[in-house]
Order: structure tokens, then sequence, then C-alpha cells
């Protein structure tokens, strides 16, 4: 056998006969980004390629770098190898990555879900023979209600709210989860936004993704201004100075972790909202069948035993360290 | 459950005790009476026997959610919470059955000791008809368990919204051995309901953080050692001699050297006071773990009774001839007291906690410092005014103890919490050095702030040596200054000595594995202690 398509070094996934990596975690010549989120399109790549919906979000984060975007779908060659990228479900523009050495398929999910959520490119199965797969909710305690439902109790948390008089801030990070939102909530109220927000709405509304309009908010803007309205602001800003100058509110907040009541309780927060960027267990298993491949490695989550899982399910399966979460989930991190 | 869980919901929902309140007050008011009842029961941890184990219930859950085992205590590891796992891993509920909290718990009760297929058949029928929520209620209740972060004065204050009933009477009309499976609502209320041998609410104290010299004269202050056994209030009333312990449990079966003081205490005398192992011939206190051995225990054999006798030392007196006179200033209470011990004759295991005199601070200062002498924690200040209030209310009543022991030591296993620590490092083996090595000597889980424990986290996800299974393996970097309380020889452990209360002060980051105490240092300090 030839060498593989792809091993896994401390620079992050690289391609050997192409001699580029994949959301490498430390400066390399040639990054083949899967998406914009900050934990995959890092800082101080010499070259880097994206999906061209992907680019907008890279380049108004990164600033000036040297990239090129591609579109879904359309085979590149480097070097050695045929790369193309394919939706994955996670954010607008996310792709999963595949690398295609004289035959031999290999697939990096890079983050994804299975379930379309009407604004990112709705995830995409791609035949190969070894599929990496992110399993940041590899247990079987995962397991997403359908969007809409979650939308709806949003919905009506919100309307409880405004008839008390209250401004509702929703938790979500401002990339995806925050422009998802925007997108599935029923309009029944002034939407209003953080400044981190409102910087990735202008991106995506610039490259044609339909969102709802929005209000920043300022200093004259607050719940009297804008009564029953709905706030969405970044994780952080909840309980701070900020949000307590909008006047009497109720925050919740909205990520796939709040499915575990120790982790809600232990933020301190009230309300949690199920929804998540990634795959649910089911979403996992079905994405990894869907491939047809015989071998997967598994990163970002609950690697050990998702992996052992795998290989009673008849799979290859291996590991892939990354060098920021070790091989553990760490629920206060980055987006989820 | 639905009305229940919808309770549930709203107080899982906020940290905000006003809002807490409203909804229990709300649910007081509006839910079926005899839900009512249990609610109350369950949050002032009154539960019904439990019908099904724990190894039962993971088995039928693991199979019902169609997972193995093993993947089963993954996700326990995780979640923290065998009645949230099981919600979790199981199906989405095909049809919906519609129970009452009573209805629910009865049908729970009829359970215990029906055979194993009844049990899971009944089980199995509910998981599959509940939705998340109310079947994690419904698992609760079979594990036990319940928190679900309402403290007892929240309660109270709750049901006194809701009834009318003062706060205060309501606190006493709720203790004792009151069944809910047979009390109504307004018997509970009323207070007809805690039987002849009901307690009153413990008066607790605080923890003294400045200087007594800001408490005032010393004058207006009764001392007395803090003593280092349980606390319990003795009931003798016609038709009922009970001991209960602070945690409201009844414990009169555990003691059976105390019964001779049944037939020589007036009728209707209630008496708060410390419960202790006694030197038999010493005629002075033994240590905690004397007394520990003897608490786990249903039945205490004869040699132990022999070593390690139980006497009462009385700190106050709550019922006077059937009379309540908590509202009487302590001093009047003490001298009652007096006058009751000065009255039984010789011999009995009960006498009074002697108050330490002193004229000045500095003079109790120097009593305090020769408290582990006295076998005592440290120092109790009462004010001689007090009434004997209902639970925890700062002012009258103060802890004066002692500064803990403390020994550097550092980690060398690291293990994930439960509940709201879940997938949070924050259980620690500790070890300290024996000539050339490491020996794991305690454990401890807080003392940290949940800053700390999530730096830590990152810290033991990315240096873990090895795993097993929950327990993760670190180099010995990690240095943290540990407090104790006391310590004793203990054979089960390899470091020969078990430490009491042991917890974090301090993250040692200025120290190196090369400067944690040694094990002789312990050893030293177990000698001295005696």
């Amino acid at each position: 056998m030839s060498s593989p398509v792809l091993t896994f070094t401390d620079r992050g996934i690289y391609c050997p006969p192409g001699d580029f990596y994949i959301d490498p975690w430390r400066p390399v010549p040639r990054a083949v980004i899967t998406h914009g989120h900050s934990d995959h399109a890092r800082h101080g790549m010499e070259s880097y390629l994206a999906t061209t919906q992907a680019l907008p979000v890279i380049r108004r984060r990164l600033g000036p770098i040297t990239a090129e975007g591609i579109p879904y779908g359309e085979a590149r060659k480097i070097g050695g190898a045929t790369v193309s990228f394919h939706p994955a479900g996670h954010v607008p523009g996310s792709a999963q990555i595949r690398v295609d050495v004289g035959g031999e398929v290999w697939v990096v999910s890079g983050d994804y879900k299975t379930e379309p959520d009407g604004l990112a490119e709705p995830f995409d199965p791609v035949p190969c023979h070894t599929f990496i797969s992110e399993c940041t909710f590899g247990l079987p305690i995962f397991r997403w209600e359908p969007q809409l439902q979650v939308m709806n109790r949003i919905a009506a948390w919100w309307a409880a709210n405004a008839v008390l008089g209250k401004t509702s801030i929703l938790g979500a990070y401002s990339f995806g989860k925050a422009q998802r939102l925007l997108a599935g909530l029923p309009g029944i109220g002034p939407i209003l936004t953080h400044g981190a927000v409102e910087e990735m709405n202008g991106v995506l509304r610039d490259q044609g993704y339909p969102l709802p309009g929005t209000t920043r908010v300022t200093p004259e803007v607050t719940g009297k201004s804008h009564p029953g309205a709905l706030v969405i602001a970044p994780p952080s800003a909840l309980g701070s100075a900020w949000a307590t100058r909008l006047g009497p509110s109720d925050e919740a907040f909205v990520s796939g972790w709040m499915a575990v009541r120790g982790i809600r309780r232990r933020r301190a927060l009230g309300t949690g909202f199920v929804l998540s960027d990634h795959a649910d267990w089911h979403g996992l298993n079905d994405a990894i069948g869907a491939t047809g491949a015989t071998r997967v490695f598994v990163t970002h989550g609950y690697t050990a035993p998702f992996r052992h899982w795998l290989e009673t399910q008849g799979y290859d399966a291996g590991i892939v360290a990354t060098q920021f979460t070790g091989d553990d989930v760490e629920p206060a991190g980055p987006e989820a | 459950m639905k009305r229940f869980a919808a309770l549930f919901e709203a107080l899982d929902a906020t940290t905000k005790t006003g809002a807490k309140t409203a909804a229990l007050a709300d649910y007081f008011r509006t839910a079926p009476e005899a839900d009512r009842v249990w609610t109350v029961a369950l949050l002032t941890g009154r539960r019904p026997r439990r019908a099904v184990n724990s190894t039962e219930l993971r088995l039928w859950a693991a199979k019902a959610a169609g997972i193995p085992d093993w993947l089963f205590e993954e996700s326990y590891t995780v979640v923290g919470d065998l009645a949230e796992t099981i919600a979790l891993l199981l199906p989405p509920p095909q049809a919906f059955i519609d129970i009452s909290l009573d209805g629910a718990i009865r049908s729970l009760i009829q359970l215990t000791g029906q055979p194993v297929e009844a049990r899971k058949a009944a089980v199995l029928e509910a998981w599959a008809g509940l939705p998340v929520t109310e079947r994690f209620l419904y698992n609760k209740l079979l594990t036990g368990g319940f928190r679900m972060g309402v403290a007892q004065g929240l309660l109270t204050r709750a049901l006194a919204q809701a009834t009318g009933v003062e706060e205060a009477t309501l606190a006493h009309r709720l203790m004792g051995n009151w069944d809910p499976a047979r009390t109504p609502f307004a018997a509970l209320i009323e207070g007809d309901a805690g039987g002849d041998a009901r307690p009153y609410p413990f008066a607790l104290a605080s923890q003294l953080e400045g200087v007594p010299e800001a408490l005032g004269l010393t004058q207006d202050w009764l001392a007395e050692w803090k003593w280092d056994g349980i606390r319990g209030q003795l009931i003798a009333r016609p038709g009922a001699f009970a001991l209960w312990s602070r945690g409201e449990e009844l414990i009169t079966d555990r003691f059976p050297d105390l019964a001779p003081l049944a037939d020589f205490l007036p009728e209707g005398t209630v008496i708060d006071g410390e419960i202790l192992a006694w030197h038999p011939e010493e005629n002075r206190p033994l240590p905690f773990a004397a007394l520990q051995k003897r608490i786990g225990r249903k039945t205490v054999p004869k040699s132990l009774l022999a070593a390690a006798p139980a006497r009462i030392l009385a700190y106050d007196l709550l019922e006077d001839a059937g009379k309540d006179i908590r509202d009487l200033p302590l001093s009047q209470r003490r001298t009652r007291l007096t006058a009751i011990l000065e009255a039984l004759p010789p011999g009995l295991p009960l006498a009074l906690s002697p108050g330490l005199t002193a004229d000045t601070w500095q003079s109790l200062a120097a009593t305090r410092a020769t408290a582990r002498e006295a076998q005592a924690e440290g120092v109790m200040l009462k004010r001689a005014t007090s009434t004997y209030f209902a639970g925890r209310r700062r002012g009258d009543w103060w802890k004066w103890k002692l500064d803990p022991y403390t020994v550097d030591a550092v980690m060398l296993y690291a293990q994930a919490g439960h509940g709201r620590r879940a997938n949070l490092f924050t259980d620690f083996t500790f070890g300290i050095r024996d000539g050339n090595e490491l020996v794991p000597f305690t454990k401890a889980y807080s003392g940290l702030t949940d800053a700390e424990f999530a730096e830590i986290t990152r810290w033991v996800q990315s240096h873990t040596m090895e795993r097993f299974g929950p327990v993760r393996k670190v180099p010995a970097e990690l240095v943290f200054e540990i407090g104790f309380e006391g310590l004793q020889a203990s054979p089960r452990h390899k470091s020969g000595i078990a430490l009491r209360f042991p917890r974090m002060l301090r993250w040692r980051r200025d120290k190196g594995v090369d400067e944690v105490d040694t094990l002789d240092s312990l050893r030293a300090l177990l000698k001295a202690a005696g």
C-alpha cells in the first residue's frame, strides 16, 4: 500500500501527496479550511482555501489573508491529490472536505449536523473509504428534538416575557447559531442584536443569505424603546452590564449542552434551550453509515466511547487527537 | 406528574429565590392536596422506600435504550445523575400516561417487595409513557436523593404564603415522623401530623468570621465547647421517648445506652445537646472516630457499647414540663436545664455541657486554643438573651472554631464530579512524600472556585497519563494546601492514616512537588492527637 491519503500531525491533519493541511492549528504554507469558526480557521497560514460561501466570514475574522474560494462540488487538483468541498450543514458556508488520491477517498467532516436548518447548505453525505468524523455529541444521551419544536418553545418563552413587559435575551454564538435563530424564529416582535452578532449578520446578508431585519443595540436602544423585543447576543453578554442596561429581562442560553441539567446549572443560567449545530447521536451514526466508509477516525468530543461504539458496529475505528480539547469535551468551549 | 413537572421546571429555570418562592406558593395553592403533601415530603427529605435498586434500573434502562451496558455507564459518567441519564437515553414516549404525583408514588409503594418481573413491567410501562421531565422525576422517586434547589427556609416561606400560617410555626409543624401517605394537607399545616415525638427545628450557629471583640461585652455571652459529636434533640414526653439527629432522623434505637433516661427525665422535657462516645474510665469524650463506628449500625454490638458508650452533653432546654420555652432568654433556659439535670440520680449518660468562664475575650481565646486537648472543635458563643430560633439566623449564635490542620499535597488522580459538576474534574486524590515515594493519602473535592476547577479540568484533559474507568492518572505537578479537622489511624488506607473533613484550602501555584509535606509529619500529628 502507498502512503496514506491523510496523516495526523502536531499541526493538524496533513495530506502528504498534496502537501496541505486541513484546519491546522499552527502556521503552515497551505491550509484547507472547513468553516469560519475560530477553532477551525486560525491566524497565520500562508494561504487559505475554503468554499466561496465560507470565505467572507473567514476574511472578516482573520483580516488580510491570502485566500481563495471555490464552489461546493468543484474538484481542485493540489499536487497528487484532488480536493473538493461538500456541504456539512453546520453553519453557512461550512464544508466537509473530500480528498481523493489515486481513487482512494478520504473525507474530513469538519463540524456537521444532519438536520437542515433552513439557512446553512444542508448536509450532503459523501461516499468514501475513510471518514474522519467529529463527535462533539457522541453519546446516546444527546438526542435533538426537531428544530421546529425548539423554535416554538423559544417563541413561547419570548411571547411570555413580552406579556410580562420583559425583554428576552438569548445567548447564542455570534456566527451560525445566532443567524439560524433569526431565520427560524417567527416574527412576534422586534429583534435586537449585539454588535458581534450584527457584524456577522452583515457579512451573511451581503452574501445573499435571507435574514430578517434586525436592530443593533446602541445606548438609545432598550426594552423601553423596543417593548417585547428579543435580543440575540453572544453567551458572554448574558448577565453582563450590557444586558442589565436593557432593563427588565429574562435570559436563556441556546446550545446542545443545555441537554444536560448539570451543565446548565453550572452556568447558573436558568433557562436553556437545546439546539445544536452539531449532529446528535443518531445524526452521527446515520452520517457515518451513509458514507459507506469501512474506516472511521473520530475527533472533537467523546472520542473514546464513540470509537469503541463504532468498533462494536464493525468499523475499523481510531481517534484523532486535537490540540485544544485533548481528547475530551470542554462544554464551556467553542461553538456548540 | 404533569403539574409536579411544571413546578420542577419553574424551579429549575431560575436561580432567583423570589421566583422559586412564587412558583412553589402557587403550587401549594392550586395543586391537588395529596400531591402537595408529597411535595412537602420530598422537599424535606421524606421519601418512599426504594422499590427498585439502581443496578436493576441500569440494566433495564440500557436494554430499553438499546445500548450496551458500558455505553450506559459512559453516559452516566457524563450526566452525573442516574435518573437523568435514564430519562435522556430512553427513546421518546409513544403514548402518554396521565398520573398524579400521589398516584405515581402510591403505585411505587405497592411495588416494594413484589417479584422482579412485576416491578420491571411497571417501571418499563412508566418509562414508555412519560415525557422526559416527568420520566426524570419518576426516576428520582425510584432512586431517591431528591434535590430541587429548595432550601427548608424557602419551602416554609412558600407554604406560609400559600396558607397564611406563620413561618416559624410551620417549620415546627413540618418536623417529626409524619407519614405522607396518611397525612392530609390540612392536618400537616395545622400541626396535627408530627405525633408526640415531634422535635423542634434546630437553631443553627453561623461561623464567626471576624474577631470576637466585635460581639461586644464578654459578659453578654455564654461560651461553651463546640463538641465533636452528633447534634441531637432528646424528647421525653408522655408516651414518647425519642432521639433525633439534626438531619431529622430518628436515631433512638441506635443508642440503647441512652434509653434509661426515659425513666428519669421529667415528663415534657426536650433537650438540645451533643451525642458523644464517652471514655468508660477517664470520664472524657472519645474522638469522633469512636462514635462514627456506632453511627452506621442499626444494632450496636455489646462490645462496642462497652468500649464506646454514648453520652449526651446538654446545651439547651426547649420544652419544660410540657411547655414550649424557646422564646425565653437563653440564660433562663440554661437555669431550668441545670435544675433538671441536678435533680437526676447519678450515673446517667446525660450531663450539662459546662460553660467556659472568661472575663475577657483574650482569656477565652486562650481557652479556645486548648480545644483539641478537650476533644472539642472550638468554642460556641451564644448571646445570653437569645431565643431558641428556628434554622440559621446570624447574630446570636456563633461557632468559633479552631483553624484546621493543614498539609501541602500533590494531585495524583482526578475524577469528574456529579450533578452540577458533571464533566468537570473536581474529585482529586492527593499524595504526600514517604521517602522517595508519593503515597496517596486522601481525597478532596471542595474548596476551589468554579474557575479554578475549570482550569484544572483543562489541565487534566491535556495531561492524562492513564485512565482507570472514570479516573485519570495525572503527573504529580499540581500542589494544594489541604485542610482537615482531625486524623486517625486507618489500616484501610495505604498511608495508614485517615483525615476528617479534608478539603482544598488553596491551590499552591507557587509550590512544586518537591515541596509537599511528608507522611512522617502526619504521623507526628497523629501521635500528638492521641
